[in-house]
């Protein structure tokens, strides 16, 4: 696949000399392509949060070349990313796993000139501030491993490069859920994980490198100990979260760990847990069985994850500009607005903006009291008028980010410790 | 030294199984013993000899405990599968007449076996729960007051479904030894004036050894090697050596999966080794 058609050319120079706002503007309108670009297939793995099979339809539609998906459990992703750089074409990742891939050169970096909606990606996976007074939290946080020196770069910069190492695509803050009606009573501190009240009927998700962070905001909040970087700890910091931990394993604290999306749903519609760490669309996914789950905003902040899409290093050619034209167009809205709706946000709102309803966009992004019914991507009703987002706005929940998912310096250990908390 | 033809139609009559076997079993063991050695980063591994994977582990208080935990698992197992395969397998075989009937009967204990052995672990799981069919009909029986926290996810549910998922390995070559015990000694037996528990005893469990003995190492292999049982079942809160193996891989930590995995083989082997010391399988077979 190394013959490139004329068109491809022109559609290049046109980018080049500032027509690429025209032409994100002209999406999601199919672009004028060889034929060729009909027999393109890219490679998509990732986490199940955006491996969509809506958006590989809706490529076909708008762009015209197949998007193949594939959705594994992180650690599997790491492993693929890490180890098989052939088996995919584009790689959508946490931040935290580019950390840990990106030294591997199984990744090639992005030339944001090539990227139409750069300007208008927020500030977190830029400069790393949401506005500018905003302070960074702690943990891998986006821009820190958002960027690299050069094409073939691998190594992390601090400023701006103009080379990304992954188009940020969606992102979202996490906290604890909760089930009011089995609780009874108001729950604002990450420390309630561990309270004797829930004995037996809490949990927390096996899955060591977001799990340590978790439990790392509930040791601060007991007020055992104050991290100076949750998201780097030391071997003793490591031993002292786990050591409370594991005793509070022993004391029957917790019913079960989960490790994928749909055991964490069981776990909570089924009562067998009341309190747990969650992951937003999980409680979605409760409250449609028509059971009521609170993602409660607590006084410590969030823990937040953010994702992108990589390209493969071995990806050249036409395959290449089909996933810059991907990137472009994930960028665009559609998708952002697709995502929006299931409670995660998009890197660039504003464009997503566009492809909500003024209801959708202010009750999912400004936190406002939703004006009618609210219903998912997929036509399901989530939230009646009058309801108003777990923890407000954008802004308000963005805005309280206590850390970032990260990987340590010292992961060989915790991961050893955490499997012996697992065995204890 | 001449070949004579029936060597040469022995050798090769035995290269098919022979190239089969060393593809497929010997050469993946040698790649886990070498890679056992290997080092490893958090991102890749590289070629070294080097003992430290072997060092980490043998000097962690927690692999002898999961070692420990994982043959009770086996152990808790085997006492179960065994005393439930043998009375199944003994009815089939004695109390049975017609063939026809055994065959049919046979089958239909084989039957749950047609769906996936995960669908029928995670069954458990809804049947078992706080709010689950058991707690709730035990509630409205009036047994218990309050619902029974330690029917799921705990070493009670992890054993449950072993025991579940792994009878009928015991079943089968239990009752395949047992259909070719000559009839007539269980005559001799009783004109001799045994009790039926002195004929069982003395008769036919000595005779229904092998298939006994086979069971067992079925229903060894297959707990000592499970890894997505103890998962589901403990809600991830007990470990055994798969779950360890599993976790490594899913790090990356390749090399120290495969440590655990010789360790592991070892101890299998050991196992098995000690128990064809009573019973000599071939000899039967």
């Amino acid at each position: 696949m190394t013959t490139i058609s004329k068109v491809r050319y022109t559609r290049r120079s046109l980018l080049k000399t500032g027509g690429a706002a025209v032409a994100a503007a002209a999406l999601p309108a199919p672009m004028v392509w060889g034929q060729e670009t009909k027999n393109i297939t890219l490679r998509q793995f990732g986490t199940g949060v955006s491996n969509l099979n809506e958006v590989a339809q809706k490529v076909k539609e708008d762009l015209g070349f197949t998007l193949e998906m594939t959705a594994l459990d992180s650690d599997s992703v790491t492993q693929r990313a890490a180890t098989q750089p052939d088996s995919f074409d584009i790689a959508d990742i946490e931040y935290w796993i580019c950390k840990k891939v990106w030294p591997t050169g199984n990744l090639q970096a992005m030339d944001t000139s090539k990227i139409a909606n750069y300007d208008k990606i927020v500030g977190i996976f830029r400069n790393g501030k949401l506005t500018p007074e905003s302070i960074i939290a702690q943990g891998t946080a986006p821009h820190t491993v958002g960027f690299t020196s050069g094409v073939n770069g691998t190594d992390f910069v601090d400023e701006e490069s103009g080379f990304m190492t992954l188009i940020p695509t969606i992102y979202n803050a996490d906290t604890l859920g909760i089930r009011p009606d089995l609780i009874g009573r108001p729950i604002s501190n990450w420390s309630e994980l561990l309270n004797p009240e829930f004995k037996g009927k809490a949990s927390i998700l096996d899955i060591s490198s977001i799990g340590i962070m978790d439990m790392a905001m509930v040791v601060e909040s007991m007020g055992e100990y104050t991290y100076p970087d949750k998201g780097n700890m030391t071997r003793e910091e490591i031993d002292l979260t786990l050591g409370i931990f594991t005793e509070a394993k022993k004391n029957g604290q917790f019913r079960a760990f989960w490790k994928s999306f749909d055991e964490s749903v069981n776990l909570m519609a089924s009562g067998e847990v009341v309190i747990q760490s969650m992951w937003s669309p999980a409680i979605t996914a409760v409250r449609s069985q028509g059971i009521p789950c609170v993602y409660q905003p607590l006084e410590e902040g969030y823990r937040s994850w953010g994702g992108g899409i990589g390209l493969s290093a071995s990806l050249s050619g036409m395959e290449l500009d089909a996933a810059y034209e991907y990137i472009n167009w994930y960028l665009s809205g559609w998708v952002g607005g697709f995502l929006m709706r299931q409670g995660y946000y998009s890197a660039v709102p504003e464009t997503s903006k566009n492809f909500m309803s003024a209801d959708e966009w202010g009750f999912w992004f400004e936190g406002k009291p939703a004006q009618g019914d609210i219903a998912n991507p997929f036509g399901q009703v989530m939230e009646k008028a009058g309801a108003v987002r777990d923890g407000g706005s954008f802004y308000d929940r963005m805005g309280a980010v206590a850390c970032w998912n990260a990987v340590m310096d010292e992961n060989q250990y915790m991961v050893r410790k955490w499997n012996e908390f697992i065995a204890a | 030294m001449v070949l004579r033809k029936n060597d040469v139609t022995g050798w090769a009559l035995a290269t098919p199984l022979s190239a089969v076997l060393a593809v497929f079993l010997v050469a993946p063991i040698v790649m886990i013993v070498v890679v056992s050695f290997w080092g490893a980063t958090e991102w890749s591994i590289y070629p070294a000899f080097q003992f430290d994977n072997y060092a980490f582990l043998l000097s962690s208080d927690v692999t002898y405990r999961v070692f420990l935990n994982t043959l009770k698992y086996a152990f808790v197992t085997w006492v179960f599968t065994l005393l439930i395969g043998f009375t199944v397998a003994y009815y089939l075989a004695f109390h049975i007449r017609s063939l026809t009937w055994q065959i049919a009967l046979f089958l239909l204990c084989t039957i749950p076996f047609l769906t996936s052995n995960i669908i029928r672990m995670i069954s458990w799981i809804p049947f078992l729960g706080r709010n689950g069919i058991a707690n709730s009909t035990l509630i409205s029986m009036g047994v218990i007051d309050e619902p029974v926290e330690w029917l799921l996810f705990s070493d009670f549910s992890v054993i449950l479904a072993f025991v579940h998922l792994y009878t009928l390995f015991m079943v089968v070559p239990i009752f395949n030894t047992m259909m070719r015990i000559d009839t007539s000694l269980i005559e001799a037996a009783a004109d001799a004036g045994a009790s039926g528990w002195q004929t069982l005893w003395h008769v036919i469990v000595p005779l229904t050894k092998p298939g006994i003995m086979i069971g067992t190492i079925f229903v060894v292999a297959l707990v000592m090697g499970d890894f997505i049982t103890v998962r589901f079942m403990s809600g991830s809160q007990s470990a055994n050596v798969g779950r360890m193996i599993q976790n490594d891989i899913g790090l990356l930590q390749y090399p120290s999966a495969s440590a655990t995995a010789v360790i592991l083989l070892i101890t299998v082997l050991l196992l098995i080794g000690t128990l064809l010391r009573f019973v000599d399988i071939r000899k039967e077979l």
